[in-house]
């Protein structure tokens, strides 16, 4: 039998979902027997595969090139799970759509500097003006809360999901967990 | 002269129970140890049925009903839990997530707020409504509390309690619907209000709109329970 294709994917977020999905420690070793990990911030493949079963993502969609990705992403993605209270809710990136991006900006390169202040136009991609969750732009089919979700949900949710079980995860998390 | 007490029967979830004529459904149901889920009720307060998350089905009507505000009859038949009631549910707490900027992981209630614990208990994993984002003030003027209205639900537990129990009708209500704002006095800043510096308000709020300047960061519990003692060590006298 094949293994899962899982994927993890960083978006606008502070990785912080991704050092609790380390935090399994051992119980990683375990459940690696069982799935092919082919795309991650935590190794070091550049491109996103054309077949991946299960994929968590990280972070909310924040700028045109969070948008493009999470588009790709679900195109080629079986199933797609919202990890954590930026993929989810927005949480803390989504704490800049009160002001607006221009005044964000603003704040951060010109206000708030002594030498050069500019606002990044090439290389970084543009800030969309609004942060938004990921289901949103894209169908998800699963959904994580927390900030982060602990290492026992993940744990519990990833054996789930690789027994061909869904997992109640109303029980396991919460907003801001 | 002997009164005759009043006493109902009725039937919630197909339990029969008996309430005196006066009570509400909800005050029946948790004697019945029956859970309704509730925000703007808190025992010792009015009841004034804003949240509506306490909706119940009542039989030969075609309306929900708040169960805090809806008196028992002589043989009502009432459900509390069900498929309408639960979609019903879930999309109030929804609207309030959506309403204002309630981000529960850098919120002085996390792990101690009561919409928060109910999105959980009620299986919210996300919010299918776009979120407004509304720019809104936060009030750090007094020398010991802070209102955040980004976190504020309107559930009046705030103006309740200060009219009601401390007798002071600091808090306000301003504005209408999604417009609405908790105020002090006539929209004065909290700490140039009439404010006595009880704290009532603050311990009744359900989430972290108001909340104690000494307890920074994270984690801020509330005790609400103080004011049933309260009531009833008043009664006692």
């Amino acid at each position: 039998m094949s293994k899962t294709k899982l994927a993890t994917v960083w978006l606008d977020g502070c990785s912080g979902c991704h050092m609790s999905f380390l935090d399994m420690d051992e119980r990683l070793l375990d459940l690696s027997s069982q799935f092919d990990l082919v795309f991650s911030p935590l190794v070091d493949f550049k491109v996103y595969p054309d077949s991946v079963d299960v994929a968590l993502v990280e972070g909310a969609i924040s700028s045109v090139e969070d948008e493009r990705k999470i588009h790709h992403i679900r195109e080629h993605t079986k199933f797609l799970v919202a990890m954590g209270d930026c993929a989810v809710a927005g949480n803390v990136p989504a704490m800049r759509n009160p002001f607006g991006t221009a005044a964000i900006l603003k704040r951060a390169y010109t206000e708030n500097v002594s030498a050069q202040p500019q606002i990044p136009c090439v290389i970084v991609p543009e800030l969309l003006e609004k942060v938004r969750p990921v289901h949103e732009f894209v169908a998800v089919d699963m959904y994580i809360p927390g900030c982060p979700p602990s290492a026992d949900t993940f744990f519990t949710v990833l054996t789930e999901l690789l027994a061909g079980r869904t997992p109640d995860v109303g029980s396991l998390t919460r907003f801001g967990a | 002269m002997t009164v005759a007490a009043d006493v109902k029967t009725l039937v919630i979830d197909g339990k029969h129970v008996s309430a005196g004529g006066d009570q509400t459904v909800l005050e029946v149901a948790r004697e019945n140890n029956i859970f309704i889920p509730t925000l703007c009720h808190l025992d010792g307060l009015s009841d004034v049925g804003a949240c509506r998350l306490c909706l119940v089905e009542v039989k030969n009507s075609n309306k929900l009903t708040p169960a805090c505000m809806l008196r028992v009859e002589e043989g009502m038949e009432v459900t509390t839990t069900s498929e309408r009631l639960r979609h019903y549910r879930q999309t109030i707490l929804e609207l309030l997530f959506a309403e204002r900027n309630h981000v529960c992981s850098v919120c002085v209630a996390n792990g101690n707020c009561e919409l928060q614990s109910l999105a959980q208990s009620q299986g919210l994993t996300h919010v299918r409504l776009p979120y407004r984002n509304p720019k809104l003030d936060v009030d750090a003027s007094h020398e010991r509390f802070v209102a955040d209205h980004n976190r504020c639900i309107l559930c009046t537990r705030c103006v309740r309690v200060c009219a009601e129990v401390e007798g002071a009708h600091v808090w306000d209500v301003m504005g209408r619907g999604v417009d609405s704002m908790v105020i002090t006095d006539l929209h004065q800043p909290w700490g140039e209000s009439s404010c006595t510096r009880c704290g009532k308000c603050v311990q009744v709020c359900p989430t972290g709109a108001l909340s104690d300047k000494g307890k920074l960061g994270w984690d801020h519990p509330k005790h609400p329970e103080f004011l049933t003692y309260l009531n009833m060590m008043r009664e006692a006298q």
